[in-house]
């Protein structure tokens, strides 16, 4: 029962900063028309039978309640939070369970720097006690590749990344494609830098432009997006985003990310109409975050596993 | 020909890396905040006995290894194999030197033991757990002395050698452990 109270102390300090902060708690569908597109995402599906639809419709289990929350920012709704289960196929071990608790929340007029900070406090307040914060460290993409493995993310060939893989010991991955170049680039990062970011809280930022996701690029000479990373005692604890506000560049990103996921046998996602309409009707300016609350417990609790977490994991619910 | 995709990966699953069969030990799901997700395993080369690591980009498929426990009864060595036998079908593998390994010095004819085949030829010999062997060779027991302190080492009859305890005489049959190689006590015929 130990980890049941810690969820429950550390979700109430969780609605009470936010309460503090005037960040509003809302609640939007778990089930959707429309899915998220990310070929490194996988929903499941199920179907309404009606009343309503003939021969039922398809509605996808969401991956993250983003589509829906940033429709009613667009509505006006002003910076609010959402603590809620998501669900993703596919991912399983020992820090992924293919339902989990997310705490998903977005601040207008924040950029990403400003939402880090957010992050930052929210943690000292949440994990007072708990877990001490040893340090905190800010690391651009680049700088954090560069010096760890000595090559530019941003520059180096597949061979130079499967090279520096190799000076590792680690041999090439079966089925990742050559040309798959942000395959090679999570490679790197999962199996080279992530274990050895050590503890404390390090954000990582400036993610190169092909790994944007729904964040907005930034202006300058190498091209990167305004994304962020948080990893907390080396655990990848949230991701976020000064948000992607221009509905153009979104339908964009929804087509490239379907026409990938075609080329890689996977079945391309209904895109949400709801959020490009939502986003053309105008999206004020804001940065939103995901923060993953079982491994957030996890690392609290000092845990390896989210079995020592989740109450009853897939094999066992 | 059979496979396996990463979501199946388990441990004790057996594939096939590089030629040679292999049997999981440890299979872990990675994936970067946003990204690819990869199954970073440890495997065991059942041929060689060595642990190399591995990564597959999850969803891939990887060729089984047609790999399989089975308990057969040992018969007798030939001076270059070693000949087994299932009960069931009376069917008879002959196990190399490479095979049987560390296990030759507990096999002892008519013992059960589990055998790895690949395609069907034996790959690996686990003797029992427990086998019952006699004494061959040791120094002249002391009697009265059954604290078993000190020991002494004893042959038996398959060749090993392991420490027994004073009293211990030739001709007696002992009970051996032989994951631990240790005397476990005195056995009767």
């Amino acid at each position: 029962m130990d980890s049941h109270r810690l969820r429950a102390r550390v979700l109430a300090r969780v609605r009470d900063y936010f309460l503090q902060a005037g960040v509003l708690e809302v609640d939007t569908p778990v089930l959707s028309t429309a899915g998220a597109t990310d070929p490194a995402l996988q929903s499941f599906q199920t179907r309404y039978h009606g009343p309503g639809p003939a021969h039922g419709s398809r509605l996808y289990l969401h991956t993250s309640p983003e589509f829906p929350m940033k429709r009613l920012l667009a509505a006006g709704s002003g910076s609010i939070y959402q603590i809620c289960k998501v669900f993703r196929d596919g991912e399983s071990g020992r820090r992924h369970n293919p339902e989990f608790t997310l705490l998903e929340w977005y601040r207008v007029g924040f950029d990403h720097f400003d939402l880090m900070e957010d992050v930052e406090s929210l943690l000292r307040i949440t994990l007072k006690g708990l877990v001490p914060l040893e340090s905190v460290d800010h690391r651009t993409y680049h700088d954090l590749f560069t010096e760890t493995t000595g090559i530019d993310p941003f520059t180096a060939s597949v061979d130079e990344l499967r090279d520096c893989l190799q000076s590792h010991a680690i041999v090439s991955p079966v089925g990742l494609a050559a040309d798959d170049r942000d395959g090679w680039l999570d490679l790197l990062m999962t199996h080279i830098i992530e274990p050895r970011l050590g503890p404390g809280l390090v954000f990582i930022r400036d993610y190169p432009a092909s790994q944007a996701a729904l964040a907005r690029l930034r202006p300058g000479t190498r091209k990167v997006a305004a994304r962020f990373e948080a990893y907390l005692n080396g655990v990848e604890l949230a991701n976020g985003y000064h948000e992607l506000t221009d509905a153009a560049e979104q339908r964009q990103r929804f087509e490239q990310d379907n026409a990938r996921r075609v080329t890689q046998g996977l079945e391309p996602v209904v895109v949400d109409e709801h959020l490009l309409d939502a986003l053309a009707s105008g999206l004020p300016d804001c940065a939103g975050v995901a923060l993953g609350v079982d491994r957030l417990l996890m690392v609290a609790a000092g845990a390896e596993s989210l079995d020592a977490i989740i109450a009853f994991p897939l094999d066992d619910a | 020909m059979a496979t396996y995709s990463t979501n199946e990966f388990r441990g004790g699953l057996k594939i096939m890396i590089d030629g040679d069969p292999c049997s999981i030990i440890e299979n872990e799901f990675v994936k970067p905040g946003k990204g690819q997700a990869f199954n970073r395993v440890k495997i065991r080369n059942l041929k060689t006995g060595r642990v190399i690591e591995r990564t597959f980009k999850s969803g891939e498929s990887v060729e089984a290894a047609d790999v399989m426990d089975v308990e057969l009864q040992y018969l007798y060595n030939d001076g270059e194999f070693w000949h087994f036998m299932d009960q069931n079908s009376f069917e008879q593998h002959a196990a190399d030197t490479t095979a049987v390994g560390d296990a030759a010095k507990w096999l002892k004819e008519q013992d059960v033991c589990e055998v790895t085949l690949w395609n069907g030829a034996p790959l690996a010999v686990t003797p029992p757990n427990f086998v019952m062997l006699k004494v061959t060779d040791t120094d002249p027991g002391v009697r009265g002395d059954t604290s078993g302190g000190g020991g002494k080492p004893a042959t038996l009859e398959t060749g090993a050698v392991v420490r027994v305890p004073l009293f211990i005489e030739i001709g007696e049959l002992l009970k051996i452990d032989t994951r631990t190689g240790e005397y476990v006590g005195r056995a009767k015929e």
